[in-house]
């Protein structure tokens, strides 16, 4: 049994647009149904889903649990997280914020290493990553977790959950990587819940990957302490950022977290040398004032450099804030505007199928050089030695393999 | 002549409000006793009762004696010259009643398994059928490893974790986190009868009565951040918990005072109490108090001077919340 994900947005498990084919029991039965699947090698499609499951039967933590990387130990057996910004102290017995990690007689643990709850084969597109091997598909894997609490959250079923809650496979690194070449992908995506949560799992896969020839690409918050970042992150070949708004009022109120570390991280990751793309999902009244637009732009602009892609995305009601409409096409277009005029070269407009802003086009000519119907991109014009073909202007991004 | 009118119409209301009790219940059964404070100039009763020789001259509380404990704690917090009289002021037959344990601390400081025997049997005893009564925390293993032997099926206590039942799938909210509730409080039980047990929390600076509800979400770890606050507090303004929730009683046989909520024998001292109350907010403040004074006679600094003072206290008896009282003058404590 298969659950199409081919047609999904974002990082999000979710068909932008159309009812969530993945609630929470369709998700299940799918995991339920073919938890076999990943063994017996039945995926065929590459854009077809991965479904697992552990069934209902009871998961053995054992095999998930290593020991946590970024942590120190306090007195009276608590330890403090040194992963995220939050940095957590936890007491013995109990978990950090992000539900996944808990500390056990004063040493911290992992929970979710190889504990694979959701798994795809996905155009690289779908992440969004738009200057990025465009045209290939990308296996796609999360644990369940998360180190913030977004009140728009398309996937809170895996990952506003605890890893015992959510049906989940064992798949170590090696076997996610034999899977990645298995069904074609050049790529291994960290996405759907939080990777900084499950960093250890990531770097390993990533090692593994590498190994194989596979490569490795997260789609994160960027809520994550610098140390961290530089060691998992390091193993990126390149990186996604959900920026979610530009003001701290929004990251406390809406997301339960900091802007700062993020922006942070966005210039850490360009001194580290990442390949990066910024995606701002825009919410109707919260984060779409064009003060913010500009404000944002400008930012990129100085701290990352004008040719960091920027993503305008539109957002569908989900989770705790079902009561907002969608983004009205013209709010995303007007985004784009003040970030073309403020210099940004690549302004995307993304979850709006047929948009011609989900096209690249080259800043000096204009001409278009990478044409994306949905998902799929239907024309790539960039040269091997990523120039415009056209006039031979360098177009930044990670184009060929 | 105005205080006249008014003082009649208290009268004439509390006449109806009585006769309507009888009437509801039939047999002329009395009105069930309500789980928060009644009216706005009624004290708040917090019950500590209390037994030196709870464990006799061991080490493990005798039965016997935890019945005993629970007996006088419940007939003085009731007004009551029976034990059975005062636990059909709490319940009715026909009732589903979820005892909702703690055992994240391990066979160490969990909820008493004597006491939860007790409880079972007087609740039995007001009406309530074996198989009708679910003793339940979060999570089966915890439960076993803390002393409790499972049970599923058949007309017999029930005893199981949320991980058995599951979560339902829609989100309820007070505030500014959303959460799954367990499938045993909505579907398995009608009454809710809290068992905490009493501890110092590093974060929360206590767990006692309201922070036990982290138990029935599926995501606690969301409610930790600022000291558990509001977070506390707010998920106890969770209709499915307010409706359900008649009585803590709140196991003090052993405490911690220092290093929880996980079992630290070193921070861990025999209290040989109960405390127990229909106000979980009086309860927990003077939970609080027992714990400082400990604190005090170990040498320790106040919670506030470690700046882990229970802030959701406070937050709970706010007037967005009114959970109960946390003014020590509008708190009656009764000690036996």
């Amino acid at each position: 049994m298969f659950c199409e994900s081919g047609r999904q947005q974002g990082e999000s498990l979710a068909v932008r647009g159309e009812p969530n084919p993945f609630n929470r029991r369709s998700f299940l039965m799918c995991a339920l149904a073919s938890g076999a699947a990943m063994g017996l090698g039945e995926f065929a499609e590459p854009a077809a889903a991965m479904p697992l499951g552990a069934g209902a039967q009871k998961q053995d933590d054992a095999q998930f649990t290593i020991e946590a990387k970024f942590y120190q130990k306090l007195q009276n057996k608590k330890i403090k997280c040194n992963l995220c910004p939050r940095g957590c102290t936890v007491g013995d017995k109990e978990r950090g914020y992000c539900g996944v990690r808990e500390n056990r007689g004063g040493t911290y643990y992992s929970l979710v290493h190889s504990r694979v709850c959701a798994a795809h084969v996905d155009p690289v597109e779908k992440k969004p990553l738009f200057h990025y091997l465009p045209g290939t598909v990308a296996f796609s894997l999360a644990t369940a977790g998360c180190n913030v609490n977004c009140k728009f959250c398309q996937n809170w079923n895996i990952s506003q959950s605890r890893p015992e809650q959510v049906p989940a496979e064992y798949v170590p690194p090696q076997r996610v990587a034999a899977l990645a070449k298995q069904y074609g992908c050049p790529t291994i995506a960290y996405t759907y819940s939080e990777p900084v949560i499950f960093a250890e799992f990531l770097m390993d896969a990533a090692d593994a990957g590498h190994e194989a020839g596979v490569w490795s690409i997260v789609v994160s918050n960027g809520y994550m302490q610098e140390e961290a970042m530089r060691a998992a992150y390091g193993k990126m070949d390149a990186v996604k950022i959900d920026l979610k708004a530009f003001s701290e009022s929004y990251y406390r109120d809406v997301v339960t977290g900091q802007l700062k570390p993020v922006l942070e991280s966005l210039v850490t990751l360009k001194k580290m040398g990442k390949w990066t793309e910024i995606v701002y999902l825009v919410l109707p009244g919260l984060n779409d004032s064009d003060a913010e637009f500009r404000g944002l732009a400008t930012w990129i602009k100085t701290n990352l450099g004008e040719d960091v892609p920027l993503h305008f995305t539109q957002f569908h009601p989900e989770y705790l804030l079902k009561n907002l409409p969608i983004t009205p096409v013209p709010t995303l277009e007007r985004a784009k505007a003040i970030a073309d005029a403020e210099g940004l070269h690549y302004v995307y407009i993304g979850n709006v199928p047929g948009h011609p802003a989900q096209n690249t086009y080259c800043p000096k000519c204009r001409r278009m050089l990478v044409e994306r119907v949905g998902f799929t991109a239907s024309q790539m014009l960039i040269r091997k030695d990523n120039s415009c073909p056209f006039c031979r202007h360098p177009i930044p991004g990670i184009w060929h393999a | 002549m105005k205080a006249m009118h008014s003082a009649c119409r208290r009268d004439f209301l509390r006449k109806c409000l009585t006769g309507a009790a009888v009437l509801g219940a039939g047999g002329g059964a009395e009105l069930l006793a309500a789980a928060e404070p009644g009216a706005a100039q009624a004290k708040s009763r917090v019950v500590v009762a209390r037994d030196a020789m709870l464990r006799g001259t061991g080490a493990t509380v005798d039965s016997r004696r935890m019945e005993g404990l629970l007996d006088r704690a419940m007939q003085t917090l009731f007004d009551r010259d029976r034990p059975i009289e005062a636990w059909k002021k709490l319940v009715r037959p026909g009732e589903t009643v979820g005892l909702k344990v703690n055992t994240l601390g391990g066979r160490g400081v969990a909820s008493n398994q004597q006491l939860v025997e007790a409880i079972c049997e007087r609740l039995q005893q007001a009406g309530i059928r074996a198989g009708d009564i679910v003793v339940w925390d979060r999570d089966s293993e915890e439960m076993e490893h803390a002393g409790f032997h499972l049970s599923m099926g058949g007309n017999r206590v029930q005893c199981f974790g949320t991980d058995q039942a599951g979560y339902e799938d829609d989100l309820v909210a007070f505030g500014s986190v959303g959460s799954r509730l367990s499938k045993i409080l909505t579907q398995r039980t009608n009454v809710l009868i809290n068992l905490p047990v009493l501890k110092d929390h590093d974060g929360a600076g206590v767990t006692i009565a309201l922070k036990n509800m982290y138990g029935v979400i599926h995501n606690p770890n969301k409610y930790h951040p600022n000291g558990c606050d509001p977070y506390i507090a707010d998920l106890n303004m969770l209709p499915v918990i307010r409706t359900r929730m008649r009585l803590t009683i709140c196991d003090a046989t052993t405490a911690m005072y220092e290093g929880g909520p996980g079992y630290k024998p070193e921070h861990s001292w025999k209290c040989n109490a109960l405390l127990v109350s229909q106000d979980p907010v009086a309860l927990d403040y003077t939970g609080w108090q027992i714990i400082e004074r400990k604190r005090a006679e170990m040498g320790l600094k106040t919670l506030k001077g470690e700046d882990r003072a229970p802030n959701y206290i406070a937050t709970a008896a706010d007037s967005q919340h009114k959970l109960g009282t946390n003014d020590p003058r509008r708190i009656s404590t009764l000690e036996v």
